[in-house]
C-alpha cells in the first residue's frame, strides 16, 4: 500500500496497463510533451516514447474516431479528453461509432477503448467548463461509464476499462486530482467494473453517490451520526452497467433513499436510479426518494452562486433529514 | 514537414491546378488506352465482371425494395461502380476498406459475396451483418470490410484510425476510406486528413464526387468545387480521376496504394462519378434534369470499359453474354438465399451490444 493522490493512481494505473499490454497507448491533447493538463500522464511520454504517448491536435472528433478505429483492427487505445466539456466535440464518435460498432456488425468488431479525462464542476470556470455529462454516455447501450471517488478505485477501475474489451467511458472528477488515499502497488490489482461498493455502512437511510458526492456524502453520514441517524453511503463507482443489487439491498435494510449528484436533476442520473428503486424496492420504502441534484441552471462563475449550484454537505444532510421525516 | 514526405506531396500539389490537371489526365487516358494491353486479361474481365455483378445485383435489390422484401434507407449505387471496383483492385486481401451507406458496390468487390449482402438487405439472419446492420452497415471481418457508416462523414476518421493501427504495428496494410463530396464538408474530413499527415499514415481517402448530396448539387454546398484541391491546405498528396474510366481509376488507385505502402503516407482521390439512380429508393430526383441523368449515361462505366475491351479484341459478344448469363445466376441465387434465410431470433436483440457477454 502506498498512499497517493488519484492523479497519480491514474498515472500508475496506465503505467502498469501500457507495460503489460503494448497494444495500449494514449492519445490527447498535451498529454505528451506538456505532460498533461492536469498531469495525469506524467512522465508516460519519457517511459514508453511518442508511438506511445501521442500528442494530438485539437480535434476531439478526429482523434476519438481515430481511435475507434484503430481499436475496431486490435488496438486498446485510452483516449484522453482535455476535460468531458470537450468530448461532446466527440459524441458522434463515440455514440454512434463506438456504443454500436460491435452491434451492426453483428457482432464482429468490439471496440476496446477508453475515454477519459477530468470532468464535473471545477472552480470557478463558469459554464462552458464546469459540468457533469455522465447521464449522455450511460444512456447508451454499448457504452460503460465509470466515475472513481477514491485514488484506490481510480487505480482499480482504469486498469479494468482498459482491459475491457468494450468503450468506457471514465470520468474523474476535475476537484478530485488532488485527493489522497490508500492504493494497493499490486499490478494485478483491478476493481471490476459494475460493483457498487458501500463506503459505510448504516441502518436509517441510505446515501447513493457516485464522484465528488462521494465525501461529500460521507461528511453528512459523519454529521448525521452526532444527530442520531445512521447513513449508510452507497458508491455504484459504475454508472452503467449499474449494481442495482447492491443499492437495493441497502435500501431493504434502510428504507429510506437520498441520491446525490452533481449533475443536472432533469433525465439524470439520479433520475433513472430512483425509477429503479421504485420498480424493485417500492414496497420497502417508508419515504420518497430523494435528490440532492446540481442546479437546474447552468453553471455560473460567481463564486456565491457556483457554491449553491453544486450540492453541499448541508443539502445532503437536509435531505436525509427529510427522508428520516426529521424535520 | 519537411521529409521525403513532404516532396512528393509537393510534386503532386503542384499539378492540382483544375484545367492542368484535366488536361494531364487526357492524356494519362491515352497511356492507359495502350497500357490496357499490357494489364492481364483475367484481371480486366475481373473487373468487368464485377461491375456487372454489382450493376445487376442492384437493379435486383431496388425489385425487391419495391416489393417490400428490403426496408429502410437503400442507396443504390448505378453508375459509380467503377470507383469501387477500380480501386479495390489495387488492393491486397488484407487491406482495410471502410465507405459509407452507399456500399453495396464496396462491398462485393471486397469479396462479401452477394449471398451475404443479398441477406443483410433482407435483415435476415445470414445477412454479413447478421441483419443486424441493413443495407448501411454492411461489415465482415473476414475480408477486412470495416462498414458501410450511416453518418455523414463518420468513416472517415474511423479509416484514419484503421491506418493508425497498422503504422503501429509496423504491418504494410493500406485503408481505403470512400466518401461521397458531401461528407467533405464536414469537420471530420479536415481533422483526419490534418492528423493522417501530421502522424504520416497510409490511408487513401477516396471522395466519390457524384455531385450531389441527397438533392443539394456541389455547386449550392461548396465554396471551394474542387476537392482534390483541399488537399494543400494538409500537405495531402491528390489527384483528381474520371470515376467513369474504370483504370483510370485503377492506376490512381495503385500510385496512391504504393505511396501508402512503401512511405506511409496519406493520398485524397477526388474521383468524379454520377449516380444514375435517386439518392436512396425514395428519392424522385426533381433536382436533376432528365439530359443531365443522359449525358452521364452515354458515359455509364461498364459502357464505356466493355466497348473498350471489345475494341481491344478482348471481349467478344458472346463472351458477354456468357459473362452476363453467370452474373444473373449469381444475383439469382442471393436473392433465393436470402429468401431463404431466417430472420434473426428474438434474441438476437440483447446479443452484441457488449463484447464478452
Ligand atoms: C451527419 C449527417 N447528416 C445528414 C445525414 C443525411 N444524409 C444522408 S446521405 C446525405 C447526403 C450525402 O451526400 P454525399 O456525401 O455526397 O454522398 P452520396 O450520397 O452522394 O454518396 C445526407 C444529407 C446523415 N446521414 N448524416
Ligand atoms: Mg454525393
Amino acid at each position: 500500500m502506498a498512499v497517493l493522490t488519484m492523479r497519480d493512481a491514474l498515472n500508475q494505473a496506465m503505467r502498469e496497463e501500457m507495460h503489460r499490454d503494448e497494444n495500449v497507448f494514449l492519445m490527447g491533447e498535451e498529454v505528451a510533451a506538456y505532460q498533461g493538463a492536469y498531469k495525469v500522464s506524467r512522465g508516460l511520454l519519457q517511459e514508453f516514447g511518442d508511438k506511445r504517448v501521442i500528442d494530438s491536435p485539437i480535434t476531439e472528433l478526429g482523434f476519438a474516431g481515430l481511435g475507434v478505429g484503430a481499436a475496431m483492427v486490435g488496438l486498446r487505445p485510452i483516449i484522453e479528453f482535455m476535460t468531458f466539456n470537450f468530448s461532446i466535440l466527440a459524441t458522434d464518435q463515440i455514440i454512434n461509432s463506438a456504443a454500436k460498432m460491435l452491434y451492426m456488425s453483428g457482432g464482429q468488431f468490439k471496440v476496446p477503448i477508453v475515454f477519459r479525462g477530468p470532468g464535473g464542476s471545477a472552480y470557478q470556470v463558469s459554464s462552458q467548463h464546469s459540468q457533469a455529462i455522465e447521464s449522455w454516455y450511460a444512456h447508451f447501450p454499448g457504452l460503460k461509464v465509470v466515475m472513481p471517488s477514491t485514488p484506490a478505485d481510480a487505480k482499480g477501475l482504469l486498469k479494468s476499462a482498459i482491459r475491457d474489451d468494450n468503450p468506457v467511458i471514465f470520468i474523474e472528477q476535475e476537484r478530485m486530482y488532488g485527493n489522497k488515499g490508500e492504493v494497493s502497488e499490486d499490478e494485478e490489482f483491478t476493481i471490476p467494473l459494475g460493483v457498487a461498493e458501500v463506503k459505510r455502512e448504516g441502518t436509517d437511510a441510505t446515501i447513493v453517490a457516485r464522484s465528488l458526492m462521494v465525501p461529500l456524502a460521507l461528511k453528512a453520514a459523519e454529521e448525521l451520526e452526532k444527530q442520531g441517524v445512521s447513513c449508510e453511503v452507497v458508491d455504484p463507482r459504475t454508472i452503467r452497467p449499474l449494481d442495482i443489487d447492491t443499492i437495493i439491498e441497502s435500501v431493504r435494510k434502510t428504507n429510506r433513499v437520498v441520491v446525490a449528484e452533481e449533475s443536472h436533476p432533469f433525465c439524470g442520473v439520479g433520475a433513472e436510479i430512483s425509477a429503479q428503486i421504485m420498480e424493485h424496492a417500492f414496497d420497502y420504502l417508508d419515504a420518497p426518494v430523494r435528490r440532492v441534484s446540481g442546479v437546474d441552471a447552468p453553471t455560473p462563475y460567481a463564486k456565491n452562486l457556483e457554491n449553491l449550484a453544486i450540492p453541499d454537505v448541508q443539502r445532503i444532510i437536509a435531505a436525509v433529514r427529510e427522508v428520516a421525516y426529521l424535520d | 514537414m519537411s521529409s521525403a514526405a513532404g516532396v512528393v506531396a509537393q510534386e503532386v500539389l503542384d499539378e492540382v491546378n483544375g484545367a492542368e490537371v484535366r488536361e494531364e489526365h487526357d492524356q494519362r487516358k491515352q497511356e492507359q488506352k495502350d497500357r490496357m494491353e499490357a494489364t492481364n486479361r483475367e484481371t480486366l474481365l475481373r473487373i468487368l465482371y464485377q461491375m456487372v455483378l454489382i450493376r445487376r445485383l442492384e437493379e435486383k435489390a431496388a425489385e425487391s425494395y419495391s416489393l417490400g422484401k428490403i426496408g429502410g434507407f437503400c442507396h443504390l449505387y448505378i453508375g459509380q461502380e467503377a470507383v469501387a471496383v477500380g480501386a479495390l483492385s489495387a488492393l491486397r486481401p488484407d487491406d482495410y476498406v471502410l465507405t459509407s451507406y452507399r456500399e453495396h458496390g464496396h462491398a462485393i468487390a471486397k469479396g462479401i459475396s452477394p449471398d451475404e449482402v443479398m441477406a443483410e438487405l433482407y435483415g435476415k439472419a445470414g445477412g454479413c451483418s447478421s441483419g443486424k446492420g441493413g443495407s448501411m452497415h454492411l461489415f465482415d471481418a473476414n475480408v477486412n470490410f470495416l462498414g458501410g457508416h450511416a453518418i455523414v462523414g463518420g468513416q472517415i476518421p474511423l479509416a484514419t484510425g484503421v491506418a493508425f493501427a497498422s503504422k503501429y504495428r509496423g504491418t504494410d496494410q493500406v485503408t481505403l476510406c470512400f466518401f461521397g463530396e458531401a461528407a467533405v464538408n464536414q469537420g471530420a474530413f479536415h481533422e483526419s486528413l490534418n492528423m493522417a499527415q501530421l502522424y504520416k499514415l497510409p490511408c487513401i481517402y477516396i471522395c466519390e464526387n457524384n455531385q450531389y448530396g441527397m438533392g443539394t448539387s456541389l455547386e449550392r454546398a461548396m465554396s471551394l468545387q474542387d476537392v482534390s484541391q483541399k488537399a494543400c491546405a494538409y500537405d495531402v498528396a491528390s489527384e483528381f480521376v474520371d470515376g467513369m474510366d474504370v483504370l483510370a481509376v485503377r492506376e490512381a488507385t495503385e500510385r496512391a496504394v504504393a505511396r501508402a505502402r512503401r512511405e506511409q503516407l496519406p493520398t485524397l482521390l477526388e474521383i468524379r462519378t454520377y449516380r444514375f439512380m435517386g439518392h436512396s429508393m425514395s428519392d424522385p430526383g426533381n433536382y436533376r434534369t432528365r439530359a443531365e441523368i443522359e449525358k452521364y449515361q452515354e458515359r455509364d462505366p461498364i459502357k464505356l470499359f466493355t466497348a473498350s475491351l471489345k475494341e481491344k479484341k478482348l471481349l467478344d459478344d458472346q463472351a458477354l453474354a456468357d459473362l452476363e448469363q453467370r452474373v444473373r445466376g449469381e444475383v439469382d441465387a442471393a436473392v433465393r438465399f436470402a429468401e431463404e434465410s431466417p430472420e434473426p431470433a428474438p434474441e438476437e436483440l440483447f446479443t452484441h451490444i457488449y463484447a464478452n457477454q
